[in-house]
């Protein structure tokens, strides 16, 4: 396991990280390296600059902000998000997967803004980014932009980000109503790749959902945002018929291969069982009893 | 007094392991932590392709990278007559690929340069080009009749089969099946895995042209086995090489075969007289070494309405890859596979066994097993299981009535083997109490009203353990035997050397306990050295569970020479006659005067202070053993599992395992390897496999589509003991490494099958994942053969 050659850079500023992107070719920004690190030692990937952004100041926080939105900075790392004491107040979606993703050594050393960046399909930040209509705010030699994350990833492994942009922070807009949610992932063992994965994030008005979003993992070429599934659900009370058609609708929004994880029917039950799952957590009491 | 067996760290203490003291500070000296002066790095350049023609191979790109020392290819190796290597199974297999690539992984070329990265630049920088060939990746493949032959390399080979074998009474066992009220026949495919050690292989080849003496540090199982196949291949005198075989980082014997690398670090190290690491990475070792089984089974029962098994047939057709180079004695081509049924009275049998060639990588080895005995107990527990179903008849019931009984020893095995001891059926109900077998049923009823699918899996079996005798068993003519030297220095201290070696089995802590027992040396004053050929005496070395039944009997035979040395040292110190020397732990004394005695220590030191008159100085010896037969180890493993019906993913509930393995030397690493093998079988059952697709890809090649399961998702296990000594062992040991790992996988699988029972499915074949119980469950069909493996865009 020995990767190619490449030079490695360690700048002290965003400007600096930039700067050092703008003037190299075929640099890459090392963050958490846990999926990097592996495809350059593997020499599937053979980057000729590595700039680590780890000595940057200022990208390690993560917390609620006064307009209700939710910042996580390039620098904050998974376990970081899973030992958070905060977290699931705000963010019930992201609290649920943080123990889920990889397993714990890479936890403690990957980043979540990183996992975005990276774009697997079989990430799961991406589709809790995708369920809570998050963005990612990317900053290059002519200054910021926020991008949403369904138009951020533009393909299996691949964002808009431009060559000389750093992905400095994932930004979770506030929620309309009482935030709800959770993080379904089926998996052959820790640290496995998902066989599929279900976020779910609800905005509850009392007993009726002002908003919803579902992102899958694992289950076609990119994350896949469930819109249909959850259209379905804005207006309801989570009554078992709303619940039955949004796992329907989400489960026809896949487009999973047969693999050794599992075949492509049975990551399309997994996905509805995973949605009904999740909904019947936060089905009001009269629903239920209905 | 004699001394306290337990407070000198004798039979029976959970001592701790002495060689866990520097892996837990990091201070292991495995072969990647030895540096020698000068000393080059070897990369290997692996085959993209399962089964390719090469037109050619263009070196020039790696020769022109600065640092670059050496690159082999392989008609370099067969201008030395090295393109070829003989196998452990009398066949060859290519060192580097000259005229064809036969699996994916397969060696192609060598590059050799100042450091490892280097050496890497160097592989990228070669051309091949590859006429590509159709792949075959299985055995129906590979018997069709137009299959493309695989070993057009060999003279006399016309078709893709390696070998026919059988065994049994083929006439006795027709007349059993024609009597039978009811024959139960079921299909079966026991997956291709991989004993995947946390250290890959390796090896430092170091020839000194100014001696002429080769050394090589490798990672061995079997160091002097290697020496010997060293000496043959490269026509090295045997006494000008060492083989030193250091810290191992596990075996499961993946280290038991001769790898190409080996071969070429030492061709590399002759030619550039400078010594040439190489170390595997864990991708080449998962690609490229000795996987376990892969083998189909045909299996059949013929019952009795009351339950008696009257006759057992089996044929198995087994996937060796590319070359048959299985580790395994000679005499069994599909190594002790018929052991089956060795704990059941059935009193005929018949088994025929058919190998072949396939695309894929060679090597089938014992992985943890007794030479395919994992094979052997996992079809016949699942044979039992699914023949108990079709009676009607309750699983722990059936077992019962075809247990061999206790005063039914020695018993002649269905296939011809002699078992000695045991107590089946008091470990099947151990295990059942534990489990709560009893209250069963009605929980199982009750919960699937719930819609809650409860199981449970029984699992007993023996397993044949510690080859030889060398009557039947050797290694291409070497007889497997094993020995043990003890060296008693004049303080009373020892060293103790075998031909076994260790590679996380804790010999450096429990040989020391059997000269404890034998001698009464406290077991921290000796000192355990194996692994290097130069001071070790000859062994066949350690895998199979062969260790504690054949070089742990050496160990316990050399101590007692010595005693028998001590005692005529004793008589003389004690000044009375042999005879009248009465021997306790750790002394000697005049019998009748139990208070006159002199301790071990006293007479090691009058070996070189005061030696009696006739008697030679010193106290050292040897002693090679023999073993009269196999031991026999029992056990009964019984898990309890919940399935999901919503999604396939099953849960273990308890899984209890009740283990004779005979005397207990340590108690603490007994439980630690039974632990271990449990944790192995469970990976089997739940997750574990390595499969091809269609263009001979393998699946399973890194640790993300090969599954090892961590500690979050290994169940936990209840350990029970029995204890039935060895009749013939000298302190009444069996083997136990890897009885878990042979009987554990049947336990799960049958729980599953137990649960899903209603619903008229009786096989899905391992690893169990969700999605192929869950297809079961949804369509009552059984699940054959491997998880589907698409290459779809």
């Amino acid at each position: 396991m020995f990767p190619s050659r490449f030079d490695y850079k360690s700048p002290t500023s965003l400007e600096e990280a930039i700067s050092l992107l703008a003037a190299n070719e075929d640099a890459k920004v090392l963050a958490g390296g846990q999926s990097l690190i592996p495809m350059m030692k593997l020499r599937f990937a053979a980057p000729a600059v590595l700039v680590d952004i780890n000595n940057i100041p200022g990208l390690d926080g993560h917390g609620a902000q006064s307009d209700g939105s939710y910042r996580i900075g390039a620098l904050v790392r998974h376990a970081d998000l899973e030992k958070s004491s905060t977290l699931g107040d705000h963010q019930p979606t992201i609290a649920a997967a943080a123990p889920l993703v990889a397993d714990p050594i890479v936890r403690t050393r990957g980043t979540f803004v990183g996992s975005v960046c990276h774009a697997d399909p079989q990430g799961d930040w991406a589709s809790c980014m995708v369920a809570l209509g998050g963005s990612i705010v990317a900053q290059g030699p002519n200054g910021r932009r926020t991008i949403a994350v369904d138009e951020f990833v533009s393909g299996p492994f691949q964002t808009v980000l431009a060559a000389d942009e750093i992905a400095v922070e994932a930004v979770i807009p506030p929620a309309s109503g009482t935030r709800k949610g959770g993080y379904l992932k089926l998996e052959r063992r820790v640290g496995d790749f998902a066989t599929a994965g279900v976020a779910l994030s609800l905005e509850m008005s009392g007993s009726t959902v002002a908003k919803a979003g579902i992102g899958l993992t694992g289950v076609g070429s990119s994350t896949i945002s469930a819109t249909e599934a959850s259209a379905v659900l804005v207006g309801s009370s989570l009554d078992d018929a709303t619940i039955a058609a949004a796992a329907e609708a989400a489960a026809a929004a896949t487009s999973p291969r047969s693999d050794h994880r599992g075949s492509a029917d049975y990551k399309r039950h997994i996905v509805a069982t995973f949605v009904r799952r999740l909904l019947a957590q936060h089905q009001p009491v009269e629903a239920k009893v209905a | 007094m004699a001394l306290d067996e337990i407070k000198i760290g004798g039979l029976g203490a959970s001592r701790k392991r002495v060689e866990d003291n520097r892996f837990i500070r990091g201070k292991g000296n495995y072969v990647d932590d030895v540096v020698l002066p000068g000393m080059l790095h070897m990369e290997i350049l692996r085959s993209p392709l399962a089964h390719a023609r090469i037109k050619s191979i263009d070196v020039s790109g790696a020769w022109a990278i600065p640092g670059v020392r050496l690159v082999l290819t392989g008609e370099m190796m067969a201008a030395r007559n090295l393109a070829w290597m003989p196998t452990l199974s009398y066949d060859t297999q290519a060192v580097l690929a000259t005229d064809k690539v036969r699996f994916q992984g397969q060696e192609v070329a060598c590059v050799i340069a100042d450091d490892p990265y280097i050496a890497k630049d160097g592989c990228e920088a070669i051309v091949v080009d590859y006429e590509p060939l159709p792949p075959i990746v299985n055995p129906v493949q590979a018997m069709a009749p137009d299959a493309p032959l695989i070993r057009d390399d060999k003279v006399n080979q016309v078709d893709n089969k390696i070998f026919d074998w059988e065994v049994g009474d083929k006439d006795g066992t027709d007349r059993a099946f024609a009597d039978a009220d009811v024959v139960s026949e079921i299909e079966m495919h026991y997956p291709r895995s991989h004993p995947s050690p946390i250290e890959a292989c390796g090896s430092i080849a170091d020839f000194d042209r100014s001696t002429s003496k080769l050394t090589v540090y490798m990672t061995t199982q079997a160091p002097h086995i290697i020496r010997a196949a060293v000496s043959l291949v490269a026509e090295i005198p045997e006494h000008m090489i060492r083989i030193i075989s250091p810290d191992l980082g596990g075996g499961f014997g993946n280290k038991v075969p001769v790898y190409p690398g080996y071969v070429a670090s030492i061709l590399a190290s002759i030619l550039t007289e400078r010594p040439v690491k190489w170390i595997e990475d864990k991708s080449g070792n998962l690609i490229s070494t000795g996987f376990g089984r892969d083998v189909y089974l045909k299996g059949q029962l013929a019952m009795r309405n009351d339950g008696k098994i009257l006759g057992v047939r089996m044929h198995t057709d087994s996937d060796h890859g590319a070359f048959f180079s299985d580790a395994q004695p000679s005499k069994f081509k599909i190594g002790l596979m018929h052991s089956a049924f060795a704990c059941y009275d059935i009193p005929n049998a018949h088994l025929t066994a058919t190998g072949v060639y396939t695309n894929k990588a060679p090597g089938g080895v014992a992985y943890r097993c007794s030479f395919r005995v994992t094979e052997a107990m996992y079809f016949q527990e699942r044979m039992i299981q699914a023949a108990a179903d079709d009676l009607g008849m309750d699983q722990a019931e059936f077992r019962r009535v075809n247990l061999v009984r206790d005063d039914d020893f020695p018993h002649r095995t269905p296939f011809g083997f002699l078992t000695d001891s045991g107590q089946y059926e008091k470990c099947l109900d151990i295990g059942l109490e534990a489990v709560g077998y009893a209250d069963f049923k009605q929980e199982q009823e009750e919960a699937r009203k719930r819609g809650r699918l409860l199981g449970i899996g029984i699992s007993t079996m023996t397993e044949p353990l510690g080859a030889g005798n060398s009557r039947e068993y050797d290694i291409l003519g070497i007889k497997m035997f094993d020995s043990a030297e003890l060296r008693v220095h004049m303080t009373g201290k020892a060293i103790l050397r075998t031909g076994a070696k260790t590679q996380g089995q804790g010999h450096e802590t429990t040989w020391a306990q059997i000269v404890a027992h034998e001698l009464g040396i406290p077991a921290d004053d000796i000192v355990v050295e194996e692994g290097d050929t130069d001071t070790a005496p000859f062994g066949m070395g350690t895998y199979a569970s062969r260790s504690t039944p054949v070089a742990g009997a050496a160990v316990a035979m050399v101590s007692r020479k010595i005693r028998a040395k001590a005692r005529k040292i004793a008589a003389h110190l004690l000044e009375v006659s042999e005879e009248d020397v009465e021997w306790e732990l750790g002394r000697f004394y005049v019998r009748g005067a139990q208070d006159r005695g002199v301790s071990i220590q006293e007479c090691a030191m009058a070996a070189y202070s005061n030696v009696p008159d006739g008697l030679e100085p010193g106290l050292e010896n040897n002693a090679y053993y023999d073993p009269p037969n196999l031991t026999w180890p029992f056990a009964c493993y019984i898990a309890k599992v919940e399935v999901d019906p919503e999604t396939g993913v099953w849960d273990v509930l308890k899984m209890v395992a009740v283990d004779d393995c005979g005397v207990r030397i340590n108690p603490m690493i007994v439980e630690g390897q039974i632990m271990g093998g449990l944790t192995e079988a469970y990976a089997m059952a739940n997750m574990q496999f390595i499969t091809f697709d269609e263009d001979g890809n393998c699946i399973g090649s890194n640790y993300m589509d090969y599954l090892l399961p961590t500690a979050w998702e290994t169940p936990g296990f209840e350990l029970h003991e029995v204890v039935t000594p060895c009749p013939h062992h000298p302190i009444g040991a069996k083997g136990i490494g890897e009885c878990a790992t042979v009987g554990g996988p049947a336990a799960f699988v049958n729980a599953v099958m137990d649960a899903l029972k209603h619903t008229g499915v009786r096989n899905i074949d391992m690893p169990l994942l969700p999605d192929r119980v869950y297809g079961a469950l949804m369509t009552g069909n059984d699940i054959s053969g491997m998880p589907p493996v698409k290459t779809e865009a």
